[in-house]
């Protein structure tokens, strides 16, 4: 878990990676709204969705295996879709020899197709933009600036305290801290109010240090170039075909 | 070399936290312009404190501060900080920004420059620590010297008169102290190096101050402070093992 955010950049430089990051954010969001608008038996409607994320996650320089593995992060969200077959009632459809609800098989379906396709989207964006250009295009998309900064120092300063809470519990097991049961977790608790006293002394040294260097309250705009329209006609593709796709198969269905 | 112009003048100060303990007890100092002076003393005395003091982070108690002749106090706190060029002990606190780039930009960007002028000094600055390579990285991920070069440029980056480093080579390896060192030497400003690394002293300064319980107990030549063994124990100051001051000679 530690940092596992740095690991989700990929080190290749592709033209996804170069595309402003406000753009991608939009991009990724509306795509995942046409994904989410699309009724779940238009099946042709998921299989075009799902080339367009298979080619991105290509075009971003995933490979196969690679991919594959961060897929996995959405297994804990569709577990439960899973059940709904055995579970619901209605009409019963048989499948491998079992008896499974039929309109319980639609909606894990349609659980399933809708996130994995939402995590292709996220995959794409995540391996092609550093946390640090999110947190920019954010702050171009008029987050509030307030919201931007405490998202920007969480993620500079979260690496530093998982370290902080490892090399604890480090020197917790050098020890003989062996925790098995509830009543064994006293340390811990006492290392979490460690690690809380010791970033709040942190964040005072870290402002003092902001008014060394001429903080006055706010945080200063650092200028970047804006997205062009190339980069916004590029991250819009994948939103136009998921919504088109969506409205046509509300239309026809 | 040195001009007569004072940089730094410190008359007087004194400072108790709201707890009553009193840290500075009448501190007395003056820097000239272009000097490089050590401030050493040992754990406890009032360095951090002192240096917390320079650039207004902590409020005046008692006593006064002028840099370049001009006094500090809430009028001037924005033209003292830039003058003031603080380097932290803890790199980590000092970048906080996401990229290496946007750090250096951080203090130029509060003096309101604009987009051009910060990218210049960005790249100077970086160019004077020799981090150019650096700039789209994430300060987290440096180590230990790289950070330590980066939060000079930090501050390099605002166009200070005087640098004040807060024990700049606690933590580093050897190899990290000797790049600190020597781009230290290079640096043509005035600096005030807080330490209680005494042959770092002696290689950068020529002059050395020792605080103890809050006040300026001594102020010389670096190699004669060293020299004096009785005085270093008297303020729990040790030279390294084997480490003669003598033999090592003065700085250059």
């Amino acid at each position: 878990m530690a940092g596992a955010h740095r690991h989700l950049l990929l080190h290749t430089d592709s033209p996804l990676h170069r595309i402003a990051p406000e753009a991608k954010i939009v991009g990724t969001f509306l795509f995942a709204v046409g994904v989410a608008l699309t009724p779940r038996r238009a099946v042709w409607a998921f299989a075009i969705d799902a080339v367009v994320v298979l080619s991105l996650l290509a075009i971003a320089g995933y490979r196969p295996r690679q991919a594959l593995t961060r897929f996995a992060a959405v297994l804990p969200f569709v577990a439960f879709a899973v059940f709904i077959p055995f579970i619901a009632g209605g009409d019963k459809t048989d499948l491998f020899g079992l008896s499974l609800s039929t309109e319980g098989l639609w909606a894990s379906w349609n659980v399933i197709a809708k996130s994995v396709l939402g995590t292709g989207a996220s995959l794409i964006l995540a391996g092609t933009t550093p946390i640090s250009e999110v947190v920019r295009g954010l702050g171009r998309l008029r987050m509030p600036p307030i919201v931007v900064s405490i998202v920007a120092f969480m993620f500079r300063y979260l690496d530093l305290i998982v370290e902080e809470m490892g090399r604890m519990r480090v020197a917790m097991t050098a020890r003989g801290h062996d925790p098995r049961w509830l009543w064994q977790a006293k340390p811990i608790a006492s290392a979490a109010g460690a690690m809380f006293v010791r970033s709040y002394e942190r964040g005072e040294r870290v402002h003092s240090a902001m008014l060394a260097r001429g903080f006055s309250g706010t945080m200063p705009q650092m200028e970047h170039e804006p997205a062009s329209p190339t980069d916004w006609a590029r991250s819009l593709t994948p939103p136009v075909v998921s919504i088109s796709l969506a409205l046509v198969a509300l239309i026809i269905l | 070399m040195h001009s007569t112009a004072n940089s730094l003048t410190v008359t007087d100060l004194s400072f108790a936290y709201p707890n009553g303990h009193e840290v500075l007890d009448g501190l007395s100092l003056s820097v000239h312009s272009g000097e490089r002076v050590a401030l050493l003393g040992p754990n406890g005395a009032g360095k951090t404190t002192f240096a917390l003091h320079l650039n207004g982070v902590l409020e005046l108690q008692r006593g006064s501060i002028n840099v370049n002749d001009i006094p500090l106090n809430e009028e001037n706190l924005g033209e003292i900080r830039r003058r003031v060029g603080m380097v932290f002990q803890n790199a980590d606190d000092q970048l906080f920004m996401p990229s290496v780039r946007e750090d250096v930009a951080f203090g130029p960007a509060n003096l309101g420059l604009d987009k051009a002028q910060q990218a210049e000094r960005v790249a100077e600055a970086l160019a004077a620590v020799d981090a150019s390579d650096f700039a789209e990285r994430t300060p987290h991920h440096l180590s230990g010297g790289e950070k330590r070069r980066v939060a000079i440029a930090t501050v390099l980056a605002m166009h200070p008169d005087l640098l004040v480093l807060d024990e700049p080579t606690s933590g580093l390896d050897p190899a990290g102290r000797r790049e600190l060192t020597n781009l230290l030497k290079s640096l043509p400003l005035t600096q005030l190096i807080i330490t209680h690394d005494l042959p770092l002293a002696l290689e950068l300064c020529p002059r050395s101050v020792i605080i103890s319980g809050g006040r300026v107990v001594a102020d010389g030549p670096t190699e004669e402070l060293l020299s004096d063994t009785q005085l270093l124990a008297q303020h729990r100051l040790e030279l390294p093992y084997g480490f003669s001051p003598v033999v090592a000679g003065p700085a250059t």
